[in-house]
């Protein structure tokens, strides 16, 4: 399974703005690259990321084989209640990977 | 024996239609190469929009002027807006003009985001512009665009 590495800060306060950054270690094959024997690489790249606070979803992204390999993103979240960020990123054949992390907000 | 003439002609018949053939299928091979071509800037943009008048300002998009590694390049999308219930970003979207796919990225927001700020790391096959594309929750579409120089192409075997 790939590595994933996520980055929310541990506490917050009501109603702060927290900047989280995501990033997965996959290829992100384009599906246009030739093999050195000649034949295409296939496509295999991270169609989908998501990310729930306390189970809703707050924010995703659709991505497409022009985001670097090793897809790192970076957006914002408002903290409201303490809970659980998760993440989850799904792939061309529909696997997922998910990371979580603990947000306390005072 | 004498050559028959009609033969002559009809070998130089079979010939022209031999030519002619090959070209028809030439054109004929070549067509559909032309129909899965990735649809220009404006296409892309405008299946985002559905088509809605797209204007310039609200999103300003960074992207480093001159690139020296296409296969990373850091870009960052700030879209002005309060982020209120009533008057949030719903989508920002990425485009390329010269990559073999016209998308880049879609970015679904919300109330909750806080800020309509996103940045990632993209891919760019030569030097070209990038546009983003805000989608207000009032339905308006508004936009920014910036021009890169790559020096090291990302996927530099597969483009002419």
């Amino acid at each position: 399974m790939a590595r994933a590495l996520v980055n929310v800060p541990k506490a917050a306060k009501q109603g702060e703005v927290v900047e989280i950054k995501a990033m997965i270690a996959h290829p992100m094959e384009t599906g246009y690259r030739v093999s050195p024997n000649g034949s295409n690489i296939p496509r295999d790249i991270i169609r989908r990321f998501a990310c729930t606070y306390s189970g809703e979803e707050v924010f995703s992204a659709d991505l497409f084989p022009a985001v670097s390999a090793n897809p790192f993103i970076a957006f914002t979240l408002i903290a409201t209640t303490s809970g659980t960020i998760e993440f989850t990123w799904t792939d061309d054949a529909g696997t997922a990977q998910t990371a979580s992390a603990m947000i306390t907000v005072s | 024996m004498h050559e028959d003439p009609l033969r002559v002609h009809g070998g130089l018949v079979g010939r022209r239609q031999f030519f002619r053939v090959g070209i028809t299928g030439l054109l004929v091979i070549s067509l559909p190469h032309r129909a899965l071509a990735r649809p220009s800037l404006d296409e892309a943009i405008r299946s985002f929009t559905g088509g809605a008048n797209v204007l310039d300002g609200r999103v300003r998009l960074d992207l480093p002027p001159l690139v020296e590694n296409g296969n990373a390049v850091g870009i960052a999308v700030v879209a002005e807006s309060p982020m209120t219930e009533d008057d949030h970003v719903r989508r920002i979207a990425v485009f390329n003009e010269k990559n073999p796919e016209a998308n880049v990225a879609v970015f679904h927001l919300g109330p909750r985001s806080g800020r309509a700020t996103v940045s990632t790391r993209i891919r760019l096959a030569t030097s070209q512009v990038v546009v983003a594309v805000a989608e207000m929750s009032d339905g308006s579409f508004w936009s920014s665009r910036a021009s890169a120089i790559v020096t090291l192409a990302a996927c530099i075997e597969d483009l002419s």
